[in-house]
């Protein structure tokens, strides 16, 4: 033995010591210091019960209730509590094949380990009876039980494509939004979509305390700590249900877009995409999904916002009012039309048989192509600009200030910009000063390069009716619920002044409402209505002209502003400009007259699709 | 001895409340890890262990008065035999329960040989030290102390019972107590820590270890003594030597560390190295337990969460909770505090009987109370390390606490021989 034997036990009580100081130094700091551990033991041991939150109504805006809720019942399946049952007992019940529930738990035997403790769908949206038989037996099919969870619900068939429909959220979705989770639903396309932070409500739960195979042990604290579920905000929209149903009837079996505004506060009273999506659809989306992308028309497309079309002749409005405002054109101011208006080179653009000359009010009135390819041509040669190409930027910023060529920034999601071309455009396609007015003649008919939703055309019959304002066409209203965009609230002026108008309106009130003067919109003519509208036949490159109509109503403190776009339906008098007036008439009127019914039933028949 | 004596004369009173005060908390413990559990199983575990507590009283009872003594000298070379046969035996007739085959049944009972070892191999480890004229400075007696460590060591390690193996590290201790230098620890922590290093930083890092530590001796060794001349020429010459094999050694050992753990350690070893030294993380397969045992620990906060409040070992989240994770159960529920507590029974128990030990005339007694102490102390370091995240997951229990007739009956006889060799050095 060594000499220091007898301190060494000292030096190993010592070490002891020690030992025990490090051990109780890292329980310190897992028990005090380091607070992670405490949260990973309540995730571990609580489990949340999800309450879902019922979703927020749509309602249109005299409080009809576009969209609800209703309860559906679904069978969920936890294959590990599954034990042995009556296979074809259970097959009746719910009324399924016995194969279904075969395969079912064949299919649930292959993901076993994907599954593991967790419930999955066994069979959704079984009718409330097949449920309670369900309920009743259910003691006999361990490991299933029902769920009640809500759907939509359509009481009025009225924009199926401009309410969208919610759906269970796909991995993508989950990916991009990680705050829902596998068996969450969400608003997919339109108003769901677009409101979804309001309609989706936020989710409560019940914590249980379970152990680590999932297995619910009791109530966490007497349910102190549980949350119940906040319903979703209602969305109070712009859209009359009843005009939106009247619209879609009238576009039914035509290829186009309605679009209804309240001029005074560019609220949307319709919006209708044809051929749109029944409603009933919307309810089981996924269906129907397959039948609905397969069709060629594309339904779940919303044209309103998302179709960029030339506008045509109700363009001339713009190009005259440009005119006015630049000095180049005098109401008084007439200009010759021999069926079209030639410019070089044996080069004529067209126009329809009508007396010569007329002045801008009549020019609206009979809508003569000649006055307007005049009217841009000394707004574009304007000496005062020194080039086309100035003259032409100076042209486009009007033509912006109408909404044109831009977002307007509505609320409705998708929305396109359409398309007023630029010099440098023009620029890069003739080269710089190689261009000039004869080569972009056709601008001045709403031809050519331009692109315009019937969103931005319905916008322009609005600004019409304003003498020179809008607000920006939205489709949710202020409600107790949702405080809206100040934005919406806000004039917006174009760059030509409110006095320039009068002329311009005259020429459509003369076109409804004069008739034998040679007007084009005869046909939208409603006593006492005073409808003011401009007709407008869009050239189409694939086939049969569009048909397009805007007008505004009474012509003194206009209630409704309609555009009607209608694909491949000939001269803007023979389709859109019915359309539209029936849309003013019903709005205002509440009803057809009897002379006009003749009228709606042929627009209700008529049928381009088939 | 004078058999007019009282019969309570002599004995430690103080270890054998600790062993009882212990053993009760095992058994509250145990009772709170699996009252809420619907496993038969699991719930018969409470009133097992009450069997199993009685029992070692009545084994405690028949140590301390009525076997004698001086037997267990006489029995600790024919013991350590009969359990080393069990040993290999075991290897060969056992099941496979857990990946070791360390487990023996005979009809009802079953028990692991490897237990009962950690008792024969400290009598017979008391035996050969304790000889007079036995002193560990020459290789002779070297090879024949490590020889008998060894053989029930590679026999346990050949049963994949990696933790009890391990305790027999602690025997080092007691040759540290009986005179080898103080530099073998150090050498041997020198070890373990370029082991770790080398596996976790950089090639420097435990280079400079090295080096720092071989120029700490050197240094130490020429400044310290005041020797003859001869004898400090003799000393530095012997220090340098051994520095330059330090040296040599620790630089094979960075080399070939990584072989060894990438080709020599097993699988499951070698992950449960990883996780530990967080070169993985792997909270739901290797790392679960240690995650989950962290979890249950961490989460008792100062006071804990009270007796059967707990919700991680009440809820079965921890596994092995009423065996090896038994601890977790003490820091959920009693916190800190509880930790505390059982953690200075320990050290008491420990450090009472090192310093029983220092007082026993009979080398035979000391060198044994060192072994219990060091069986204690390695129990203790590599289970409450394990929950806690310090150690790798290495399966034994804690002494007395956990659930478990072997271990308890064991860790009983273990320390009541010690109390009985203590009892009759004071009734000279």
């Amino acid at each position: 033995m060594s000499l220091d034997s007898s301190n060494k036990y000292r030096k190993l009580i010592l070490g002891l010591f020690l030992v025990a100081v490090v051990l109780l130094g890292k329980i310190f700091y897992i028990q005090i210091i380091d607070d992670k551990y405490k949260i990973s033991a309540s995730n571990n041991s609580m489990y949340y019960e999800v309450i879902n939150a019922p979703r927020g109504l749509i309602l249109d805006r005299n409080g009809e209730v576009l969209v609800g809720n209703q309860s559906s019942y679904d069978i969920l399946c936890t294959p590990r509590e599954v034990a042995d049952f009556d296979t074809l007992q259970l097959a009746k019940t719910l009324g399924v094949s016995v194969k279904y529930v075969r395969d079912k738990m064949k299919e649930y035997r292959y993901n076993r380990t994907r599954i593991g403790f967790q419930s999955v769908p066994f069979i959704k949206q079984i009718d409330a009876e097949a449920y309670m038989h369900f309920a009743e037996l259910e003691y006999r099919f361990p490991g299933f039980k029902g769920q009640v969870h809500t759907i939509r619900k359509y009481p009025f068939n009225a924009g199926g494509n401009l309410l969208g429909y919610v759906s269970e959220v796909d991995a993508a979705f989950i990916d991009s939004h990680p705050e829902y989770k596998s068996g969450d639903y969400a608003g997919r396309t339109g108003l769901e979509a677009a409101r979804e932070d309001d309609l989706k409500g936020v989710k409560g739960y019940r914590i249980f305390l379970r152990d680590s195979r999932g297995r619910i042990q009791a109530s966490y604290k007497n349910g102190e700590f549980d949350k119940d579920a906040i319903p979703g905000r209602d969305v109070v929209t712009t859209i009359d249900a009843r005009l939106q149903q009247y619209g879609q009837e009238l576009m039914d079996g035509k290829v186009g877009s309605v679009v209804a505004i309240e001029p005074k506060t560019g609220e949307i009273l319709a919006m209708v995409s044809s051929p749109g999506i029944d409603v009933s659809m919307l309810a089981d989306i996924g269906k129907h999904y397959g039948k609905i992308s397969r069709n060629k028309y594309k339904p779940m497309f919303n044209r309103t916002v998302m179709a960029s079309y030339p506008p045509g002749s109700v363009f001339k409005l713009i190009n005259g009012l440009i005119g006015l405002e630049e000095g180049v054109l005098r109401p008084s101011d007439t200009y010759p039309c021999s069926r079209g208006y030639s410019y070089g080179n044996g080069r004529k653009l067209g126009c329809h048989n009508h007396r010569s000359p007329l002045n801008l009010e009549e020019a609206v009135m009979m809508s003569c192509n000649a006055y307007f390819c005049y009217v841009l041509k000394d707004i574009l040669e304007n000496r005062k600009y020194g080039s086309v190409e100035k003259g032409f930027d100076t042209w486009r910023e009007y033509v912006l200030s109408f909404g044109f060529g831009r977002k307007l920034g509505s609320d409705f999601p998708g929305e396109l910009s359409g398309n007023i071309p630029t010099s440098r455009f023009y620029n890069k396609r003739y080269g710089k000063g190689s261009w000039k007015f004869a080569t972009i003649v056709s601008l001045s008919i709403g031809q050519g390069e331009i692109g315009a939703t019937p969103l931005q055309i319905a916008n322009l019959a609005a600004i019409v009716a304003n003498r020179g304002f809008y607000y920006i066409p939205h489709i949710v209203k202020d409600s107790d619920d949702i405080t809206i965009d100040a934005k919406y609230h806000h004039r917006v002026y174009t760059k030509v002044d409110t006095a320039r108008y009068n002329t311009v309106i005259q020429g459509m009130w003369r076109g409804v409402n004069d008739r034998g003067a040679g007007g084009t919109s005869n046909s939208a003519f409603v006593e006492g209505l005073d409808i003011c509208g401009k007709t407008g036949t869009a050239q189409n490159p694939h086939g049969r002209d569009n048909s397009v109509f805007i007008c505004f109503a009474p012509k003194d403190n206009p209630k409704i502003a309609v555009a009607a776009y209608v694909e491949n339906a000939g001269w803007g008098a023979s389709y859109a400009c019915p359309i539209a007036s029936l849309m003013v008439e019903k709005y205002l009127n509440g009803e057809i007259g009897e002379g006009r019914k003749e009228l709606e039933e042929r627009m209700k028949t008529a049928n381009f699709i088939n | 001895m004078s058999g007019n004596k009282d019969i309570r004369h002599g004995i430690d009173w103080s270890l054998i409340i600790i062993w009882a005060v212990l053993m009760f908390l095992g058994w509250v413990n145990i009772y709170a890890s699996v009252h809420n559990s619907t496993s038969p199983d699991l719930v018969s575990r409470p009133e097992k262990q009450l069997l199993w507590i009685g029992t070692a009283l009545i084994l405690a009872v028949f140590i301390l008065f009525v076997f004698k003594p001086r037997m267990w000298a006489v029995l600790s070379t024919p013991g350590y035999i009969l359990i080393l046969i069990l040993l290999l035996a075991t290897i060969f007739l056992a099941s496979d329960i857990k990946g070791s085959r360390s487990w023996l049944t005979f009809g009802p009972i079953s028990f692991q040989p490897a237990e009962i070892s950690k008792i024969t191999t400290s009598l017979a480890l008391a035996t050969l030290l304790g000889t007079s004229s036995f002193k560990l400075n020459n290789f002779r007696n070297w090879a024949t102390t490590l020889f008998v460590l060894a053989l029930p060591a590679l026999a346990i390690l050949a049963e994949k019972e990696t933790g009890s193996m391990l305790v027999y590290a602690g025997f080092i201790f007691v040759l540290y107590r009986e005179g080898m230098s103080g530099w073998v620890l150090g050498f041997m922590a020198l070890v373990i820590l370029l082991f770790i290093f080398t596996l976790t930083s950089p090639r420097w890092v435990p280079f400079t270890i090295l080096g720092v530590s071989v120029l700490a001796y050197v240094i130490s060794n020429l400044v310290s003594g005041k020797r003859s001349v001869q004898k400090k020429k003799k000393k530095k010459s012997r220090t340098l030597l051994f520095s330059l094999i330090a040296l040599a050694a620790g630089t094979a050992l960075i080399f070939t560390t990584n072989f060894a753990f990438n080709h020599v350690l097993q699988e499951h070893q070698r992950s449960r190295i990883e996780v530990l030294l967080g070169m993985k993380e792997d909270p739901s397969g290797v790392g679960y337990n240690v995650n989950q045992s962290m979890i249950a620990i961490g989460s008792g906060g100062f006071f804990g969460k009270g007796f059967l409040h707990g919700t991680q070992t009440t809820y079965g989240f921890v596994p092995e909770q009423s065996t090896d994770f038994i601890f977790c159960t003490v820091g959920e529920e009693w916190g800190f505090l509880g930790c505390l507590v059982i953690i200075a029974l320990y050290v008491l128990l420990i450090g009472r009987i090192v310093l029983d030990s220092e007082s026993c005339r009979e080398p035979f007694a000391r060198i044994y109370g060192y072994c219990v102490a060091s069986c204690f102390f390695m129990h203790l370091f590599i289970n409450v390390g394990m929950t806690v995240g310090l150690m790798p997951v290495i399966g034994i229990p804690l002494p007395l606490l956990s659930y478990g007739g072997s271990s308890l009956w064991a860790f009983t006889i273990l320390l009541f021989i010690f109390l009985s060799l203590y009892r009759h050095e004071n009734t000279y």
